[in-house]
């Protein structure tokens, strides 16, 4: 007898949902995607294997601070580790950070469009960065370089004979990868938004990464134009930096500074529009002074082109000028305060639960006070003069870099790792991890600042000994700063494996990557054009959360 | 020294600390204050399970003009402070001690105006201002003393200006503030405050000299040996064994060699000249102090004729 066997339809709620992530498991649908998606997810991975190389060139360094003189390292080595943290953690970890991984998986998505404006650019921008990437190992492979990441002239251009010609084309071919990315987003935030979605609708996180978009593009330029002098210098020996051959050294400051002070700027807005969400999200209430976030993000931006003479007050520029960099640094100032009241405002009236987004939220806003305010002390001239060049600064730039922007980027991570891998991570790991950075962070920074006042310079391989006791302290909190970093790397990977399906909405949260799209979303976002008809954070309070 | 306050040895110190602690309790009222505020605010409106509150949407251009305008107020009254503490860095008083520093891989070269040189370290006197005209030989140096809050660049191809008044006496660090390179942290030293009188002790070759040492190292330090160096056709006489002759005067009237003529001899040289020579010796009042010359005299007591 013949039986004939009807084809199986799986009845709808078993139907596997093909998301972008396994709608192709070849290698080259990887290497070669055009998906948004898939280049965000391709970057997560490389900056992270960069920030644990340059964490632990911190890990090192820190560790020979524990005693007043060199026990572990030559002080070449000392110096090419310091060189090669800032290099590493600057060029290939935060500058690239939010915007490459958070901006390209959700940019699109959150202006209701399949892509960027241009995937093959995109896909590009990930391959460049890659090639500056083993530039670096190169420079890494071949000794190292020592120049700090500052590059000063003339040591970097007639003094150093470390490999500074290759860490210059590394960070000069990684500026390029930069660049694209903000062409792309600034092209698909003007072109893409969906039916219905005015600027004033979008959510702030969009607002952040065109703001960040346009900083990358007008401001790269110009420290690949520096870069690129300092290996002329070095190949041919004409003189552009060097005094000794009609230079002047004071020039490479000038034109360093002016991308690398925008450049900070590139790494704290997209941490800002990640907060501005997570806020919104975590209390279920609009945003108290949506425009006023929006304007301050751009006027940051801008403002931010014409403060760079900060970092040199007493390198030899005329009181006059130092007198109006002084003046526009404290006005840039006041939008990130502006900021920091409407965040806190936010909470009123809201439904504030404390996952761990909302944790890493808090946590940013408490550093980012100290760090932001920190700044004031050192745009005061007056004040500028002993503080200069101690590690006051190391400070205070780690509390805005470290305590604000690395907080806003696992703030992000955690808050999209639902929607990014289809996965919850672990929430009692998670808010375990995000207060021991808080407290390992404070312990490692906060006596840097004591030590900076008393007078410890910075790039010092051996101190005085009547300042040991800080730095230990300084060096244990490092050890549970990076013991924190790792244990969060290593739940959120394992989460892949076993962490729990993710559902569509898990924090009951407004937007397109929320209300539409599925955990993880499909390979085109959408089945069909979203038409949007209502505000950004447009929370009535009563939103489900489903962790 | 405290802690965590350093110690004040300038003028200038004061000054800079006022608005360090302004602003330490400015940040420290103004952090604690908004993490006070979100936490107050995040648990008298935490989420309840079941009791939701509605949102209602917020607005008020008041309080957003408020703490706009308020912090930059507040931002341009510390603008205005500490651009005219700035203003007194560069405005370098009247008078005062020039001495001229040198920078170079690694190690700090120092001169004083009288020659004297030293290296890794700067004796200075106190209640004086001091100036310093900086270069470096190589690549960018900076020349940083935390105790008199003073630090300044040192550039290759140009001069800087640093100026203090030291208010305490005592050793303080002196510290490279600019990586350059291998030994950046080890291009350090001391900076040494002294009284007036221990720094011109100190500048002549120290106290601990005999009179007669300390009078033959000012003989050569001042100059005096280019004239009085014994040759035949010196235009001034040669001292060896002077001490305690009669010696005939230009005008002629004649003079005992004592004490009394040699310090007469090196404050007012052209009051009694000795005969054949001419009024040429220059007068050393005014940069030599008392002890100075009770040196030079007993120096020249002791030499004896060849």
């Amino acid at each position: 007898m013949a039986v004939v066997a009807e084809e199986y339809t799986p009845p709808e709620e078993e139907k596997r949902h093909i998301h972008y992530l396994i709608n192709d498991y070849s290698i080259k649908s990887w290497i070669l995607t055009q998906d948004h998606k898939r280049i965000a997810i391709m970057y997560l991975a490389t900056i992270t294997v960069f920030f644990l190389l340059g964490g632990l060139f911190a890990m090192l360094f820190r560790m020979e601070l524990m005693t007043p003189n060199a026990e572990l390292f030559q002080p070449d080595v000392y110096n090419k580790l310091f060189t090669l943290h800032g290099v590493l953690m600057i060029f290939f970890f935060l500058v690239p950070s939010i915007p490459a991984t958070l901006g390209n998986f959700l940019l699109p998505i959150m202006v209701g469009a399949k892509d960027l404006a241009f995937p093959k650019i995109n896909l590009a921008s990930y391959w460049i960065f890659v090639l500056a990437g083993f530039l670096a190992l190169a420079a890494l492979g071949g000794g190292g370089v020592d120049t700090g990441w500052t590059f000063y002239t003339p040591l970097s251009t007639d003094f150093a004979n470390t490999q500074v010609f290759f860490a210059a084309m590394a960070a000069f071919v990684a500026g390029f990868a930069s660049i694209l990315t903000g062409l792309n987003f600034i092209a698909t935030v003007h072109k893409m938004r969906a039916p219905g979605l005015t600027w004033f609708r979008l959510p702030l996180f969009v607002w952040a990464n065109y703001a960040t978009g346009i900083i990358m593009m007008l401001g790269t330029p110009v420290i690949a134009i520096t870069i690129f002098l300092v290996a002329f210098e070095r190949a041919t020996g004409i003189g552009i930096f060097d005094p000794a051959m009609g230079g002047d050294p004071v020039l490479f400051q000038h034109m360093f500074w002016f991308y690398s002070h925008p450049a900070v700027y590139i790494m704290i807005l997209p941490g800002f529009g990640v907060i501005s969400d997570v806020i919104a999200c975590f209390s279920k209430n609009r945003i108290f002074g949506y425009e006023f976030i929006a304007f301050s993000s751009m006027a940051i931006a801008i403002l931010g082109f014409f403060v760079w003479g900060h970092h040199m007050f007493v390198a030899g520029q005329s009181f006059y000028t130092g007198l109006v960099f002084s003046f526009i640094t404290f006005f840039v100032a006041v939008p990130s305060a502006i900021k920091i009241f409407n965040w806190t405002a936010t909470l009123y009236g809201g439904n504030v639960s404390f996952e761990t987004p909302m944790l890493y939220a808090i946590g940013f806003i408490g550093l980012f006070c100290v760090g932001g305010l920190t700044g004031l002390f050192l745009s005061s001239m007056g004040l500028d003069v002993p503080l200069h060049d101690t590690y006051f600064v190391v400070a205070h730039f780690h509390y805005v870099m470290v305590g604000g922007m690395v907080m806003a980027f696992m703030c992000g991570v955690h808050f999209w790792w639902p929607k990014m891998t289809g996965r919850m991570y672990p929430e009692l790991l998670g808010k375990f991890s995000a207060v021991m950075i808080f407290a390992g962070f404070n312990l490692t920074f906060f006596p840097q600042f004591i030590l900076g006042w008393l007078g410890m310079p910075r790039r010092y391989h051996v101190y005085p000994e009547e300042w040991q006791v800080l730095n230990v302290m300084s060096s244990a909190g490092a050890s549970l700063l990076g013991f924190s970093f790792l244990l969060a790397i290593v739940y959120l990977i394992g989460s892949l494996f076993w962490g729990k399906k993710a559902p569509q909405n898990p924090w009951g949260a407004k937007g397109l990557e929320w209300e539409v799209c599925l955990s993880p979303p499909d390979p085109h976002n959408f089945h069909e054009v979203p038409i949007v008809t209502e505000e950004a954070y447009a929370y009535t309070g009563k939103e489900k959360m489903d962790v | 020294m405290d802690f965590f306050i350093p110690e004040q040895a300038s003028t200038f110190a004061p000054r800079v600390d006022l608005i360090f602690y302004f602003l330490t309790v400015l940040t420290t009222v103004i952090t604690a204050g908004i993490f006070i505020a979100l936490i107050v605010i995040a648990i008298k409106f935490r989420r309840i399970e079941g009791k939701e509150r509605i949102s209602k949407p917020l607005h008020s251009l008041t309080l957003e003009l408020t703490w706009t305008i308020i912090p930059t107020i507040v931002c341009m009254g510390i603008f205005a402070w500490a651009t005219w503490l700035f203003a007194e860095y560069l405005n370098e008083p009247e008078g005062g001690l020039e001495i001229d520093v040198v920078g170079k891989q690694w190690m700090w070269k120092i001169q004083h105006p009288n020659g004297v040189r030293e290296v890794n370290s700067l004796h200075v006197p106190i209640g004086r201002p001091i100036k310093l005209t900086m270069a470096s030989q190589d690549v960018l140096h900076d020349f940083y003393i935390p105790a008199f809050r003073v630090k300044q660049d040192v550039i290759p191809g140009r001069f800087t200006r640093l100026w203090f008044e030291p208010t305490k006496t005592g050793t303080f660090h002196l510290f490279c503030a600019e990586y350059c390179g291998t030994e950046h942290s080890k291009m350090i030293g001391t900076v040494t405050v002294m009284t007036e009188a221990d720094y011109a002790e100190w500048l002549i070759g120290g106290p601990k000299k005999s009179p007669i040492e300390a009078g033959e190292a000012l003989f050569t330090q001042r100059g005096c040996v280019s004239c009085h160096n014994g040759n035949s056709d010196a235009r001034c006489p040669d001292l060896a064994g002077v001490f305690g002759e009669t010696v005939l005067l230009k005008g002629g009237a004649e003079a005992i060699r004592d004490e009394e003529y040699l310090r007469e001899s090196i404050m007012e040289p052209g009051k009694r000249v000795v005969d054949g020579y001419n009024p040429l010796m220059p007068s050393f009042q005014n940069q030599l102090t008392d002890e100075d010359v009770l040196n030079l005299v007993a120096y020249i007591k002791s030499l004896e004729k060849e």
